[in-house]
């Protein structure tokens, strides 16, 4: 095996950080994509426009403005350091930060599409049951929108373990904080050493073609989006 | 007729004359070289096509069949390396300017004349470019290894991917300070905003900074031309103006 301990050190933490990351995508996303299915407030295309802007952003625009709001000078930078939490670039906290707001469409647009693709009838015979809002979301809703729960669970996690213009605006490179194996296979090819970097990376590549072969395999509606 | 004529050969003249060639250019080397190619372009007629990077990209584009025609290294040992490759006209090899490195910060009054405040300084973190890769990050590490500040500040330590990305972590205040190349802070004699400090050079080895003809770039006058116009007064003049020692 040609991988060393920075190796490992670095696979563990980006298996770390998108864990944590899909966790907290599928918490704040999940409530986003509710609203933007079923609200027809005037602000839902701007809000929508907002959570797609990383699809269309260069990593490198998103890390250079988190990089400035996050420092001492920035709105975000001022409000943590007021906090007690410090300044977040260069922290486990600031990649998860970045990550989550890079990695949102991935989680939020199948969920949109899976909670669209129930239609309204399913709940409003939920309602004419007596079933409170709140229920009829957890006992009709999440279970109709299965797929999209775990399209997005997938494609953020897996989004995020690829991740790299961001980490490396705003990570600075450091062992088992920041060092990412994006950031590492980098690394590898700019030091030459070009056989760590294939492990790496050829890594990576069986890895991500495993994911989207099982959820083509097993989900591919959810892969559709919109269905009826 | 005769004047038509003699317009043709005056574009044909100048057609062949007035070349482009491709130049891959070290990102601590960015600003000067711009003013340089503006004049090599004015005195010339050639015209300096940039690109800006890291040296070890370069080198790896450059295996792979980059169009790239001179190399504008931030060291010398990637030149040499490409030399003994023969992927470059041999006996083209020079030191077009040597680095200097500098202990940098965004606020004024931060870094003192003498670079105590690496040792008494309360920071959270020192940024430096990527030793492994980046000639100015090793430079930074012998720095702190002469001072003997290297354990203490070991912790606080934030990496860029080259010496561009590490100006921009301190320019931007994440890091208070950090170790930049003098070129990125420095213009005619002073530092143009926050404070320094001009590390001397015997607390690391010097940054000598090679450039070299590529194989691609064998049979282009421009590529040619741009390597002498490197050594000639004006683009010393520039290039020392940006702090760099020749």
């Amino acid at each position: 095996m040609m991988l060393d301990a920075a190796d490992f050190a670095a696979v563990r933490l980006t298996l770390e950080l998108a864990t944590v990351v899909t966790l907290l995508l599928l918490a704040i996303g999940t409530p986003v994509a509710w609203w933007l299915a079923r609200t027809r407030s005037r602000l839902r295309h701007a809000v929508g426009a907002v959570v797609a802007l990383p699809l269309v952003l260069p990593p490198t625009v998103i890390g250079f403005y988190l990089l400035l709001l996050l420092g001492p000078n920035g709105p975000v930078g001022k409000l943590t350091e007021a906090l007690g939490i410090g300044l977040l670039p260069f922290s486990f906290g600031g990649l998860v930060l970045a990550s989550v707001c890079y990695s949102l469409p991935f989680v939020v647009q199948p969920l949109q599409n899976a909670f669209e693709a129930i239609g309204t009838r399913p709940l409003e015979v939920a309602a004419t049951l007596r079933a409170s809002p709140w229920d009829t979301f957890w006992s009709v809703a999440v279970p109709l929108a299965r797929p999209g729960f775990l399209s997005g669970a997938v494609l953020g996690f897996a989004h995020t373990v690829g991740e790299f213009g961001v980490v490396l605006m705003i990570g600075g490179n450091i062992p088992d904080k920041t060092r990412v194996v994006s950031v590492q296979i980098y690394d590898h090819v700019e030091a030459l050493e070009y056989a760590q970097a294939h492990w790496l990376a050829g890594g990576m590549l069986v890895f991500s073609f495993l994911v989207l072969l099982a959820l083509y395999t097993f989900y591919p509606q959810a892969m559709k989006g919109r269905r009826r | 007729m005769k004047q038509l004529a003699g317009l043709l050969a005056l574009i044909a003249c100048h057609a062949a004359q007035a070349d482009e060639v491709q130049v891959a250019v070290a990102a601590n080397f960015t600003a000067p070289m711009q003013k340089i190619a503006a004049a090599f372009e004015q005195d010339t007629g050639h015209k300096a096509v940039l690109a800006f990077g890291a040296t070890g990209k370069f080198y790896a584009q450059i295996v792979n069949g980059a169009p790239f025609e001179v190399l504008l290294a931030a060291d010398d040992e990637t030149p040499a390396k490409l030399e003994a490759e023969h992927r470059t006209v041999p006996g083209t090899r020079f030191t077009y300017a040597t680095g200097k490195l500098a202990l940098w910060s965004a606020k004024d009054g931060y870094v003192d004349g003498q670079g105590q405040v690496l040792k008494t300084g309360d920071y959270a973190h020192l940024a430096i470019a990527n030793p492994k890769t980046a000639p100015y990050g090793a430079a930074a590490i012998g720095t702190l290894n002469k001072l003997g500040v290297h354990d203490r500040v070991q912790g606080k330590l934030v990496q860029g991917e080259n010496i561009a990305q590490t100006h921009q972590f301190v320019s931007t205040g994440n890091a208070p300070l950090g170790f930049v190349a003098l070129s990125q802070v420095y213009r005619d004699g002073r530092f143009t905003s926050g404070s320094g400090w001009i590390v001397p050079d015997n607390l690391h080895g010097p940054i000598r900074q090679d450039a070299v003809i590529l194989a691609k770039g064998g049979a282009n006058p421009a590529a040619k031309a741009l390597a002498g116009y490197l050594k000639s007064s004006k683009a010393r003049e520039i290039i020392r103006s940006y702090g760099y020692a020749l």
